[in-house]
């Protein structure tokens, strides 16, 4: 039953040309060449050419999109799909050893809907069960294809921080975490805010001197000496990335107060937030947010869920971008993930956003948050032909994915999908009457 | 003195008679053809009169209306509205009752006008909501199978008396199911397909359920009768009271029923009680449309914004349900059910109508329908002489997310377009 459809969707997967000419749409770029009407022209996974003319090289596809809306493709800075269902290490404060990227599964239906809604790339975090959680890294949606052909080549990892309730949780007596085992997990340190700052600061002052153990090592090999080097530590590893900057920290986080407090944390321990995420305050303390040159990205009106997002107005993102921060709209949720467009369409509603501005949250923001924004997140010669196709200004509900395109090669096609259907259910019902005809006959039971 | 008194009558008058005219705006009334450029008058908290023009009554305040488009106010047909403030605390939510049978429970009077979420709902729109018991809420319950008595009220009074719209709009079943409360999650409809994950017990455990709930009606049937006889040691019980009108065929229940098989089991249980029903978030509506047409049962389909029930469904499911609800032409409304996304309800509206939901099946699914399923249709839904203001007046398509929100009426009231979002809003865009 479950991997049923696994199947037909692969013979819809990817075909790959060479060329591909899509004319005739309005094209929002996110890029220099702002909004147009015209041609998008892909070779090699690439865009080669745009504009209101083009030349259409011979042999090349074209597809017709008069009246249609052509967008870069969405980015989600923050998801948990493909995550196995385990994303979050909880047992310990610090879990910088374990890494998303063993537990990527390319079968998780998510990749498709997300696909559906025009989700290209997806920043793939661990949970927020821990004040310093596990390694993170961005993903393609590349639906049919293996977990190490998903990973975003090139692309700088990450790790989550958590900060508020969440990491606090599994310290709280009554709040009772559950560990690896699911046992629920009592007085696991931090239980307050004080704690989480503690925690963090505590693993970056282990983390400095472990970097000072490996810097002096690294220093003498330098010199052609043969020390002993020093013992690797996976998780203080992690954190001496992020004192490199080879590594970005994105921090979950509520209220403003918990956010100033990493930024100082940051400074004082030298390193730099990436983005905070969630950051539903973040519209309080926006200033120091531009100052410390973090990214924000956060949901477009979610709020209330919890007692730290009952401050959350969905006028944040517009307001945080009018104060210099850049923002982006993500979903933390396989099913918001599938209309992130209309989330930016909401930051035109609160706080006045143009249409360039709002798109850019879900497209080019978020490219610059995960710094792949050099090779995604506009349309531009040189660029991924990472597209969207909307049947309608796609910041609307009313519009809908008629077509995406991931390096060029199409991975959704609405037509071809509707088309499938009746196929689909009606193999569906195939299998169904067999396991129905299989139980009925005495002695095909399965084992118990 | 006689200026003081006068004063007084004026100030009287405005409280009790407010005379509003809107004039020159596109009246959308979702009761006949919209009145391009037409004038509306709003007193005592109703409409009294729509026209081509109207002369201001005196002392009346008039809004012009050039350019903007006048429709009759949203109803989210379910929420949690006023009985849970915040999701995750369990002191702010009185919504999951416990025991089984609990009909004479009343949601309106748990309702807190005071509640944050009126005045963030009220500022898209959303006029007037059903209030639900129950039904996968967090207040510390959870196993009822009658959960008690749905409101109908509008987003905006002093006391909940004053949001009232009908108090006993419906009466809340979870309708058993293998595949737990209402059919969503757990065992698929077809447990006996698996005995080995124990879908055998699962369907003992329903068959116990439904005869728990028959005998539960059948005691009700029973007090009716010893009620009549009105003898001498009879004593009031205040659930099968509760109970009364619900057999009298006068207040529906409003049935969580997920799957078709559920939707049918309930359809046959209701003819057998002969009890007036309404569906909450049924997912099965391609299946089960044909039958709850021929029944003439309407639905209240859930978030539309969902993610299909089972891995091998198609990834619009949710999108699609209220496009096949209408083409097997089956009466629905639509519901949020998560307090969080009530402001959102045009927009999950919208995204049915990018679906193949045509566009005015989606105005009146928020308008309308719902008035009518709850019992309100006198009252509220649309734009007709002697029903009560509730209104907004727009600049564009109403469940376009790019479309600003001007004014909002409520049983003629005008709202004040604020809430805790936008003065927080506000103040921090101040800040240097």
């Amino acid at each position: 039953m479950k991997k049923l459809l696994l199947g037909t969707l692969l013979a819809l997967a990817p075909l790959c040309a060479d060329t591909i000419v899509i004319q005739n749409a309005t094209v929002m770029t996110e890029g220099p060449k702002g909004i147009f009407k015209g041609s998008v022209v892909v070779r090699d996974g690439k865009i080669v050419d745009l504009g209101e003319k083009v030349m259409v090289p011979a042999g090349a596809i074209v597809i017709e999109a008069g009246g249609q809306y052509l967008i870069p493709g969405i980015i989600d800075c923050h998801s948990h799909i493909a995550g196995s269902g385990n994303i979050n290490e909880g047992s310990v404060s610090v879990s910088s050893m374990v890494d998303i990227k063993d537990i990527i599964n390319p079968d998780d239906i998510a990749i498709y809907r997300a696909l559906a809604g025009g989700v290209t790339t997806a920043n793939i975090l661990h949970g927020s069960a821990n004040s310093i959680g596990g390694q993170t890294l961005p993903l393609k949606m590349r639906w049919g294809k293996s977990a190490q052909e998903l990973i975003f080549a090139g692309a700088t990892p990450g790790i989550k921080f958590a900060l508020g309730e969440n990491p606090k949780r599994a310290g709280n007596p009554q709040g009772g975490g559950r560990g690896a085992t699911g046992a629920i997990q009592v007085g696991r340190y931090p239980a307050t805010r004080m704690g989480v700052e503690d925690v963090i600061r505590e693993a970056f002052n282990d983390a400095k001197a472990y970097k000072a153990e490996w810097d002096a090592y690294d220093a003498k090999v330098a010199k052609g000496e043969h020390p002993i080097p020093p013992r690797k530590d996976l998780k203080l590893q992690a954190l001496k990335e992020v004192l490199e900057n080879k590594r970005y920290v994105h921090v979950h986080c509520y209220r403003a107060d918990e956010i100033l407090m990493m930024i100082r944390a940051a400074d004082d321990n030298g390193f730099k937030v990436r983005t905070f995420q969630h950051v539903l305050e973040g519209y309080k303390v926006a200033k120091e947010i531009a100052e410390h040159g973090a990214g924000a990205s956060t949901f477009s009106d979610w709020w209330g869920y919890k007692m730290e997002a009952i401050d959350a107005i969905p006028f944040n993102a517009a307001l945080m971008t009018k104060k210099g921060v850049v923002v982006s709209l993500n979903s933390d949720d396989a099913e918001l993930m599938r209309h992130l467009n209309t989330e930016a369409g909401k930051a035109m509603k609160y706080g006045g956003m143009n249409e360039t501005e709002a798109l850019a949250m879900v497209t080019i923001n978020p490219a610059k948050q995960l710094g792949i924004d050099k090779t995604v997140g506009s349309i531009e010669v040189g660029k991924d032909a990472d597209l969207v196709l909307y049947d309608g200004f796609p910041m609307s509900d009313f519009s809908k994915v008629q077509k995406v395109w991931i390096d060029g090669a199409q991975y959704f096609d609405r037509d071809k999908e509707v088309a499938a259907q009746a196929a689909k259910d009606a193999e569906k019902q195939q299998l169904l009457d067999k396991e129905k005809a299989a139980q009925r006959q005495p002695g095909t039971r399965r084992p118990q | 003195m006689k200026l003081l008194g006068l004063l007084m009558v004026s100030a009287m008058a405005a409280l009790a008679g407010e005379a509003i005219l809107i004039q020159n705006a596109d009246i959308y009334p979702m009761a006949g053809a919209p009145l391009k450029g037409g004038s509306l008058l709003i007193q005592d908290g109703k409409i009294v009169e729509i026209g081509a023009k109207i002369t201001a009554p005196k002392g009346a305040t008039v809004i012009e209306g050039k350019g903007l488009r006048v429709y009759p106010g949203w109803i989210d047909s379910g929420t949690q509205l006023g009985l849970e403030e915040i999701g995750s605390i369990r002191e702010t939510n009185d919504t999951g009752e416990i025991g089984d049978f609990m009909p004479q429970l009343k949601a309106l009077s748990a309702v807190n006008p005071d509640s944050e979420h009126f005045g963030v709902v009220r500022v898209n729109g959303i006029t007037s909501a059903i209030a639900l018991p129950g039904g996968g809420g967090r207040g510390g319950g959870g196993g009822e199978i009658i959960a008690g008595q749905a409101a109908l009220l509008h987003t905006d009074g002093w006391t909940w008396e004053e949001m009232e719209i009908n108090r006993s709009a419906a009466m809340v079943l979870n309708f058993p199911s293998a595949a737990g409360r209402g059919g969503r999650g757990g065992m698929p409809d077809f447990p006996d397909m698996f005995p080995a994950a124990g879908g055998a017990d699962a369907r003992r455990a329903v068959l116990d359920q439904i005869a728990k709930l028959n005998a539960f009606f059948d005691d009700a049937h029973k007090y009716k009768i010893a009620k009549a006889a009105n003898l001498p040691d009879f004593h009031k019980d205040l659930k099968f009271e509760a109970m009364l009108p619900v057999i009298d065929g006068k207040m529906p229940l409003a049935v969580n029923a997920s799957r078709a098989a559920t939707i049918h089991d309930a359809i046959a249980w209701s003819e057998k009680q002969n009890v007036k029903i309404v569906f909450l978030q049924p997912r099965d509506v391609t299946k089960a449309g044909p039958e709850l047409k021929a029944k003439n049962i309407p639905v209240i389909l859930g978030r539309v914004l969902a993610l299909p029930d089972n891995e091998d469904a198609e990834y619009d499911e949710g999108y699609t349900q209220p496009r096949e609800a209408y083409k097997a032409g089956v009466k629905f409304a639509l519901g949020t059910f998560t307090n969080e996304f009530v402001r959102d309800l045009p927009y999950q509206a919208a995204t049915a109508v990018a679906y193949g939901l045509p566009h005015d099946e989606a105005m009146k699914a928020l308008t309308i329908n719902p008035a009518q399923i709850w019992g309100a249709g006198d009252l509220i839904g649309s734009i007709e002489k002697g029903k009560l203001a509730d209104l907004m007046i727009v600049d564009g398509d109403p469940m376009d997310v790019r479309t600003q929100i001007r004014h909002v009426f409520i049983k003629g009231k005008e709202i004040t377009l604020s809430n805790k979002q936008i003065r927080l809003y506000e103040r921090y865009m101040s800040r240097q």
